[in-house]
C-alpha cells in the first residue's frame, strides 16, 4: 500500500487514540468489541460446561449465577449494541452519504473512550467477585441483597450508555445535515435507513435504562428507597423501566444487522432490493412499534391483564415490518443472479434463522403460551436465535463484505466459506435443541437440571464448541489477510455505491472532492422504477 | 465497471473568504481558499457546522428529557399510589424557598437569552461577559438555596435512610417515599446547573477572548439551550413536589 | 449565521413577565380547591410555561421543522412512556382473581 490512505496516514500510537477520523475509529471499536466478544464467549463456554451434565457439579451455584450475569451483561452491553453501528457504522455512514466525516468526530471519539470507561468498571465488577443478580438486575434482589459489585457494573452500563447515545446523535445530525448533494432521503442506501432508525431508538431509549441503573445504584449506596417494598416500592416498576429500554434496545441490535442483509442482498443477487421504500419504511416502523411492547416481559410479573393484553397485541404488530424484510429480501433474490460468496452465506443464514427466532418471538407474545415457557430454555432460544442467529451472523456478513474496503485486502474465501458452515452448524445444533428442553420445561439461569434433560444439553454443547470454532477461524485468516491477503482494489465484489467508488483502504477525507449524486446508489437493473418501489 | 454515477464537482465546496475579528486571522490553505478559522474541515461552510451544533444540542436535550423522564415516570406511579402521604410530604416542602428558586431560574433564562442575543449581535466582550456572569450568579443562588432547603431536611431528619424520623408522620412510608424521589429528582436537577455553571465559566472565558460575534456565536446558543432546559425541568419539578394539595393545608 | 433571526430585547422582557405571572397564577391556584381540576391546572401551566421558553428563549419559533420535530418527539415520547406504563398500574385488579 504505497498511496496515502487513513492507515498509513499518521504512525505512532497517537496517532490511533488521538485520531478524529471515523474510519480508525471504527477499528478501535472493532478491536475492543472483539476483545469483549472473547470474554462473554468465555463466560458462555463456562456456561455449556457446566451443564453437560444434570448435577450442578462444575461451578457452585453463586458463581453459576455470576457467570450468566457476566455472559449476559458483556455481551449484551458491550458486544452487541455497539458492534454493527460502532465498526460498520462509524466507518460507512460518511462515506455512503458522501460526506467526509461524521458531523461530530470529537464526540465519536469521546463516544470510544466513554465505552472503554465502561467496560473497565464492568471488568472490574468481574474480576473482584462478579455480579451474580442476572442481566437483568431485578429488584429488590438487586438493590437490597446482591453483593456490592452490583454498584461497580451498575455505573459501567451507565457509562456506556452514553458512548451507545452520542453515536446515536452523531449518526442522526450527520444523515440529516450532511449528506453530499443530491442523496435525496429516497436515494440513501438501505444501510443508512436502518442505522438511522437505530439511532432513534438509541437517543429515545438508552436515557432511561441510565437513569434505572442510576436510581438502584442510588438505593444501595444513599438508602433513596425508590424500588424497595417497604416504602411501598413496586419492583415491577423497575422492571418497567429496565425494559422500556432493553426491548427496544435488541432492535438496536437487530436493525443495523438488517441493514447489512439489505446491502448484501442486492450485491449477490446483482439486482435492485425489491419494494425500497417498504423496506426503509418498516425500520423506521420497527424502531416507533419497538417502544411500544415492553410489557411482554412482564406477563407473569404481577402486570395487569389487561396491559398484558395491549402488550401482547402490540408485539404481534412489531413482527409485521420484520416479515416485510424478508418477503422483500427473498423477492430481491427471486430471478437474481445470486452468487454463494462467504458474505452471501452469512445473509442467508441471517433470513432463515432470523425467520425462526422471529416466528417464536410471536409465540412467546401469545400469553397463554408465554406463561408456560417463560423463564424457560425456550425464550433463551429464541433470544439467541434473533440476536446470534441474526445480529451476530449479520455482523459476520457485514464484516467479511467490507473487509476488503477497510484494509485493502482479499481474506482467505475457502476459509471464510468453511467458518460460515460451521458457524451455522454449531449454532443450530446449539440453540435448537434448547428450544426442545424449554419447552419441556427446563428453566433458565439454573446449573442443575433433571436427567431427561440432558440428552438437549449435550447437543447444546456439542454445538456450541463448532460455534467457538468457527468464530475462532475469522480470528485468524482476516488478520493473515493482513499480511499475505491480496490487494482488493476498490470493488472487489462489482457492488454499487459510494463506498465502492473510492480507493481501498480510502483516503482520509474519502472524497477528493464532494460527489454529486443524480440517482439511487444501487442500480444493478437499468431503473424501472414502477409502482411501489 | 462501475458507471460514474455520481459526476464529481470541480472544486471544493467552501463558502467565500471571511475576515473577522476574533481568534486569529482567517484561515488560509495552499490551494488559496479561505475560510472562518472556527470552520472545521469536514463541514462544508460555517451555516452547515452551526446547524450541526444546534441539532446536535437538541438531539441531546431529547436524551435529557427521557433520563428525568424515568424518574417522573416513578414519581407518577407512586403518587397515584399513595396520593395522602404524597400530600402530607409536600406541605412540609417550603413554598416560600421553592417559588423564590423558580423566579431566579427564570430570571436566568432571561439573562441567558440575552447573553446568546448580545453574541448574536456582535456587542461587547463586555456585555457578553457581564449578561454570562448574572446569569451564573443567578445559578448560584439556586444552589445555595437548595442547600439551605436540603440542610433544613438533614437537621430535621426527613432524608430517607436509616436516620429517617417516622415518627412524625401520619404516612411515613409513603413520606419517605417521596422523599427519596425529591432528592433524586432535584440532586439530579442540581447537578446539571453544576454542570452548566462549568460550562457557563467556560463560556465567559472565551467570550472575554473576543471570540462570539454575529459571524460565530454557535457555543454561546447551545450553552443557551441546555440551561433553559434545566430551567424547563424545575418548572415542572416545582408544582409537582411543592403544591401538591395545597388547599387542604393553607399556609 | 447573520441570516439567523434576532429577537428584540422587548420580546424576551414579555416571555420573562409572562414566566413569572405564570408562576405566581400556579401558586395562588393551589390554594384554591378544584378537586382533580388542581392537576390539571397547574400541568397547563407548567406545558404553557416551557411552551414559552421553547419558543422564544430557545429560539424554536424561528427555527427549523426539523427542530421543531425533534422537540416535538422527545415530549411525545415521554408521555408515551408515561401513559403506557400507567396502562398496567391503574388497571390492576381490574380482571376478577387477579391481585391490585
Amino acid at each position: 500500500m504505497e498511496t496515502l490512505n487513513y492507515l498509513n496516514n499518521g504512525h505512532g500510537l497517537a496517532s490511533w487514540l488521538l485520531t478524529k477520523d471515523h474510519k480508525r475509529i471504527a477499528l478501535l471499536y472493532l478491536v475492543s468489541i472483539t476483545a469483549f466478544f472473547g470474554l462473554g464467549g468465555f463466560f458462555a463456554m463456562l456456561i455449556r460446561l457446566e451443564l453437560l451434565t444434570p448435577a450442578g457439579d462444575l461451578l457452585t451455584s453463586e458463581t453459576y449465577n455470576k457467570v450468566f450475569t457476566m455472559h449476559g451483561v458483556v455481551m449484551v452491553f458491550f458486544f452487541l449494541i455497539p458492534s454493527i453501528p460502532a465498526v460498520l457504522g462509524n466507518f460507512l455512514v460518511p462515506i455512503m452519504i458522501g460526506a467526509k466525516d461524521l458531523a461530530f468526530p470529537r464526540i465519536n471519539l469521546l463516544s470510544w473512550y466513554i465505552y472503554v470507561l465502561g467496560g473497565l468498571f464492568t471488568l472490574t465488577a468481574a474480576l473482584t467477585g462478579g455480579v451474580d443478580t442476572g442481566w437483568t438486575f431485578y429488584t429488590p434482589y438487586s438493590t437490597a441483597a446482591a453483593n456490592s459489585n452490583v454498584m461497580t457494573a451498575a455505573l459501567g452500563i451507565f457509562i456506556t450508555g452514553f458512548s451507545s447515545i452520542l453515536t446515536g446523535l452523531n449518526f442522526i445530525v450527520t444523515i440529516h445535515r450532511m449528506r453530499a448533494p443530491g442523496m435525496t432521503w429516497f436515494r440513501l442506501p438501505l444501510f443508512i435507513w436502518s442505522h438511522y432508525a437505530t439511532s432513534l431508538v438509541m437517543i429515545l431509549g438508552t436515557p432511561v435504562i441510565a437513569i434505572t441503573v442510576l436510581m438502584v445504584a442510588a438505593e444501595r449506596a444513599l438508602h433513596l428507597g425508590i424500588f424497595d417494598p417497604a416504602l411501598g416500592g413496586d419492583p415491577v416498576l423497575f422492571q418497567h423501566l429496565f425494559w422500556f429500554y432493553s426491548h427496544p434496545a435488541v432492535y438496536i441490535m437487530i436493525l443495523p444487522a438488517m441493514g447489512v442483509i439489505s446491502e448484501l442482498v442486492q450485491t449477490f443477487s446483482r439486482k435492485n432490493i425489491f419494494g425500497y421504500s417498504f423496506v426503509a419504511f418498516s425500520s423506521l416502523a420497527i424502531a416507533v412499534v419497538g417502544f411500544l411492547v415492553w410489557g411482554h416481559h412482564l406477563f407473569v410479573a404481577g402486570q395487569s391483564t389487561y396491559a398484558g393484553l395491549l402488550f401482547s397485541l402490540l408485539s404481534f404488530v412489531v413482527a409485521i415490518p420484520s416479515a416485510i424484510k424478508v418477503f422483500n429480501w427473498s423477492a430481491t433474490m427471486y430471478k437474481g443472479s445470486v452468487s454463494w460468496q462467504s458474505p452471501m452465506l452469512y445473509a442467508i443464514g441471517f433470513i432463515g434463522l432470523f425467520t425462526i427466532g422471529g416466528l417464536t418471538g410471536v409465540m412467546l407474545a401469545t400469553m397463554g403460551i408465554d406463561i408456560h415457557v417463560h423463564d424457560t430454555y425456550f425464550v433463551v432460544a429464541h433470544f439467541h436465535y434473533i440476536m446470534v442467529g441474526g445480529a451476530i451472523m449479520g455482523y459476520m456478513g457485514g464484516l467479511h463484505y467490507w473487509w476488503p474496503k477497510m484494509t485493502g485486502r482479499l481474506y482467505n474465501e475457502p476459509a471464510a466459506k468453511t467458518a460460515a458452515f460451521l458457524i451455522f452448524i454449531g449454532f443450530n445444533l446449539t440453540f435448537f435443541p434448547q428450544f426442545v428442553a424449554g419447552y419441556l420445561g427446563m428453566p433458565r439461569r439454573y446449573h442443575a437440571y433433571p436427567p431427561e434433560m440432558q440428552v438437549w444439553n449435550v447437543m447444546s454443547s456439542a454445538g456450541a464448541s463448532i460455534l467457538a470454532i468457527g468464530y475462532a477461524l475469522p480470528l485468524f485468516y482476516l488478520l493473515w489477510s493482513l499480511y499475505r491477503g491480496a490487494a482488493a482494489g476498490a470493488d472487489p465484489w462489482g457492488a454499487k455505491g459510494l463506498e465502492w467508488e473510492i480507493p481501498s483502504p480510502p483516503p482520509t477525507e474519502n472524497f477528493g472532492t464532494t460527489p454529486i449524486i443524480t440517482h439511487g446508489t444501487h442500480q444493478y437493473a437499468p431503473s424501472k422504477e414502477v409502482g411501489i418501489v | 465497471m462501475s458507471d460514474a454515477h455520481a459526476e464529481h464537482y470541480p472544486g471544493p465546496l467552501h463558502s467565500p473568504p471571511v475576515k473577522i475579528g476574533g481568534e486569529g486571522p482567517a484561515h488560509g490553505h495552499e490551494d488559496g481558499h479561505v475560510h472562518h478559522p472556527k470552520l472545521q474541515h469536514h463541514f462544508d461552510d460555517m451555516a452547515q457546522q452551526a446547524e450541526a451544533s444546534t441539532l446536535g444540542m437538541w438531539v441531546f436535550l431529547v436524551t435529557e428529557i427521557m433520563f428525568f423522564g424515568g424518574l417522573f415516570t416513578a414519581y407518577l406511579v407512586y403518587r397515584a399510589h399513595s396520593p395522602e402521604a404524597f400530600q402530607e410530604a409536600s406541605a412540609h416542602l417550603s413554598i416560600g424557598w421553592g417559588g423564590f428558586n423558580t423566579a431566579v431560574l427564570i430570571f436566568s433564562s432571561l439573562t441567558m437569552a440575552l447573553a446568546v442575543r448580545a453574541a448574536q449581535t456582535s456587542e461587547s466582550a463586555k456585555t457578553q461577559v457581564t449578561w454570562i456572569a448574572i446569569t451564573m450568579f443567578l445559578g448560584l443562588v439556586f444552589l445555595g438555596v437548595k442547600g439551605i432547603e436540603y440542610t433544613e431536611k438533614f437537621r430535621d431528619h426527613i432524608v430517607p435512610g436509616p436516620y429517617f424520623d417516622a415518627s412524625r408522620w401520619e404516612h411515613p412510608a409513603g413520606v419517605e417515599m417521596f422523599y427519596s424521589l425529591y432528592f433524586c429528582m432535584t440532586g439530579l436537577h442540581a447537578l446539571h446547573m453544576i454542570i452548566g455553571l462549568g460550562i457557563m465559566t467556560w463560556l465567559a472565558i472565551k467570550a472575554w477572548q473576543r471570540s462570539f460575534n454575529a459571524d460565530y456565536y454557535t457555543p454561546v446558543e447551545v450553552a443557551g439551550l441546555y440551561w433553559h432546559f434545566v430551567d424547563i425541568v424545575w418548572i415542572f419539578l416545582f408544582p409537582l413536589l411543592y403544591l401538591i394539595g395545597r388547599h387542604y393545608h393553607h399556609g | 449565521m447573520s441570516a439567523a433571526h434576532v429577537a428584540p430585547k422587548s420580546l424576551y422582557y414579555t416571555i420573562f413577565a409572562a414566566l413569572l405571572v405564570g408562576t405566581a397564577l400556579t401558586v395562588g391556584v393551589a390554594f384554591i380547591d378544584l378537586g382533580a381540576f388542581n392537576n390539571v391546572a397547574m400541568l397547563t401551566i407548567a406545558c404553557i410555561k416551557a411552551l414559552l421558553v421553547i419558543l422564544f428563549f430557545m429560539h424554536v419559533r424561528w427555527g427549523t421543522r426539523l427542530t421543531w420535530l425533534v422537540v416535538a418527539s422527545g415530549f411525545f415520547w415521554l408521555i408515551l412512556m408515561f401513559s403506557i406504563t400507567m396502562v398496567d398500574f391503574s388497571t390492576r385488579g381490574w380482571v376478577q382473581g387477579t391481585p391490585k
